[in-house]
């Protein structure tokens, strides 16, 4: 796998909506080599405070650019989101293993489905368009709390594949959680393969569901971070592999996971 | 040209720039972005004999200028350490120390022992100070009757030179330093990280699984500054300094204040250039103000 830093990554485009930000970033070799489901660490602040990148899923890619989307939840994305266009950004990607886009399903009612949720729909926008080149029948069930936390839905709403929506007060799309939706997606058959990306809790219903009708499914986990590419064993969680339960690095080994390899209970 | 050597006694480094323990990996993980032969040397991470699990996340907690973690010393064990990683460091042209750690006397000696019968290992830098695998951050460096018996007993297994890494979780540093002397340490590294805390003011709860973890990053730099001073003047052996070092010129701090060579931390896991260009940042200092050899800054403090 090959990462890079590119300290001067151009801010070509810069979106704000309310507390969620879209940045567009020139920056040809991260752009080259990410794949879906991959991650770049962002520098906030130069001062030393505060220290540490910021992981951001990479949210799309065209040509030489890559496309960010987080929400301001802090100091460091609130001085992110401060960034102009023109502006400079230092980041370090792609890191981590995304998701294996598999061949694409053989019959034609089959298809892929994604789930985000909040701004766990980052990662999945990027997927859906890289399996949907890749000829992979390609749906995408975005939940968020309400309507103002879909605030680019006309970017889902342009895309070649079809983007259902859900928000837990029904303020834009289906009323309720997204894993309810999944629930009444599943019920009808025809999926070949399930992604996530979201909170915890969602991605846990998922890859219940997700056993339950014997479909197989990839989950984004997220963690807090230190470095973002191996180093510092901060961002574990508990995986079973080979039988045996450990703490591994969200960071290098995951953020993506297969869901049955994910033991949510011991945290 | 500026004469970069930083002479240790028992190892002449070409730089005095080493990476801290636990910051820095197993060195490979940095493979991708800077060429580890530039460095004066790795530290790698902490080893256990055997694999060790780590504590439960989270792990991390970001504060004021710098950061706290509870890793625990997860890692892989002397054997897999020795067979799939130290192979690859061989050959690198850069100084590789191991991180030797224990649950007891007999286990740091084990470790020792095993790793003895491997090549391409400078030294071992002995872990006495990590606050993040016992109760309440105990560790043998709180106290000099056990800072010295234990590096008495690894001094006694090892055919290799055993730079002692001190806790700053002391009352008088300048204490547990002349104990880990008394006890026939090769050179002294300080600090570790502070024992420290951050809570969580709406869920009433800390931020850490562990609780307590250790406070590393520029926010302790000064502490460090202070303790590597008072050292250096108490003591005979090397000292290596290392606490919140960002930059070329905190680097040289350390120097002026009697450190032989200096310790890239948690600036790594920001910048994975970072130990290089604080060494880039030494040299253009030393060439800027005519010094001839950087080690030529070591003690010239004036008080």
């Amino acid at each position: 796998m090959i990462m890079m830093k590119d300290a001067s990554a151009v801010l070509v485009k810069k979106e704000l909506k309310g507390a969620y930000v879209r940045f567009t970033l020139e920056s040809p070799g991260i752009a080259r080599e990410a794949l879906p489901g991959q991650f770049v660490m962002v520098r906030v602040s130069e001062t030393g405070h505060p220290l540490l990148r910021r992981p951001l899923g990479i949210h799309a890619r065209r040509g030489t650019t890559i496309s960010l989307f987080f929400n301001i939840a802090g100091l460091g994305t609130e001085l992110l989101s401060r960034k102009q266009e023109g502006d400079r950004l230092d980041l370090l990607g792609p890191l981590g293993r995304g998701f294996s886009l598999g061949p694409p399903v053989q019959q034609a009612e089959n298809s892929d489905l994604l789930v985000g949720g909040g701004r766990g729909i980052a990662p999945l926008y990027f997927l859906a368009d890289e399996l949907h080149r890749a000829g992979h029948k390609v749906r995408v069930l975005y939940g968020a709390r309400t309507s103002q936390d879909i605030p680019f839905k006309d970017f889902f709403q342009a895309a070649c594949w079809e983007t259902i929506f859900a928000t837990d007060d029904g303020s834009f799309g289906f009323r309720g959680f997204v894993t309810l939706l999944l629930q009444q997606e599943l019920e009808k058959k025809g999926i070949g393969r399930l992604y996530a990306c979201g909170p915890d809790s969602m991605l846990k219903e998922v890859g219940r569901l997700a056993a339950l009708q014997g479909v197989p499914a990839e989950l984004s986990l997220e963690a807090r971070m230190g470095c973002g590419f191996g180093a510092c064993w901060g961002c574990v969680k508990k995986i079973r592999r080979r039988g045996r339960e450990e703490w591994l690095k969200i960071c290098e080994e995951g953020p993506v996971f297969q869901a049955e390899e994910v033991a949510w209970d011991e945290g | 040209m500026v004469d970069l050597t930083a002479d240790l006694g028992f190892l002449k480094l070409k730089n005095p720039v080493l990476t801290a323990s636990g910051t820095f990996g197993y060195g490979l993980e940095f493979a991708p972005f800077v060429d580890l032969g530039r460095l004066g040397g790795i530290i790698v991470k902490g080893l256990y004999y055997g694999p060790r699990p780590g504590n439960p996340p989270p792990r991390l907690a970001e504060t004021p200028s710098g950061m706290l973690n509870a890793i625990g010393l997860q890692g892989i064990g002397v054997v897999e350490f020795s067979e799939k990683i130290l192979p690859r460091l061989r050959g690198l042209g850069t100084e590789v120390i191991v991180n030797v750690c224990g649950g007891d006397t007999d286990e740091y000696a084990a470790v020792v022992e095993y790793l003895d019968a491997q090549e391409g290992i400078a030294a071992y830098e002995l872990n006495i100070s990590c606050p993040n695998v016992k109760k309440n951050g105990q560790c043998p460096a709180l106290r000099p009757d056990t800072t010295q018996s234990l590096v008495r007993a690894v001094k006694r297994s090892s055919r290799r030179p055993v730079i002692v890494k001190l806790s700053p979780n002391v009352t008088d540093i300048v204490e547990i330093a002349r104990a880990a002397e008394e006890g026939g340490a090769d050179a002294l590294a300080l600090v570790n990280t502070f024992l420290g805390m951050a809570v969580d003011l709406d869920s009433r709860r800390p931020v850490l699984a562990n609780v307590l973890g250790g406070l590393s990053g520029p926010a302790i730099k000064p502490l460090a500054l202070r303790m590597v001073y008072q050292v250096a003047r108490a003591v005979e052996l090397p000292v290596i300094g290392l606490g919140g070092i960002m930059t070329g010129r905190d680097a040289l701090e350390f120097l002026l204040v009697g450190a032989r060579a200096v310790q890239v931390g948690t600036a790594n896991l920001v910048d994975p250039e970072a130990a290089v260009r604080v060494l880039q940042e030494m040299q253009d200092y030393a060439e800027h103000h005519g010094l001839a050899r950087l080690a030529d800054i070591t003690g010239k403090l004036e008080v």
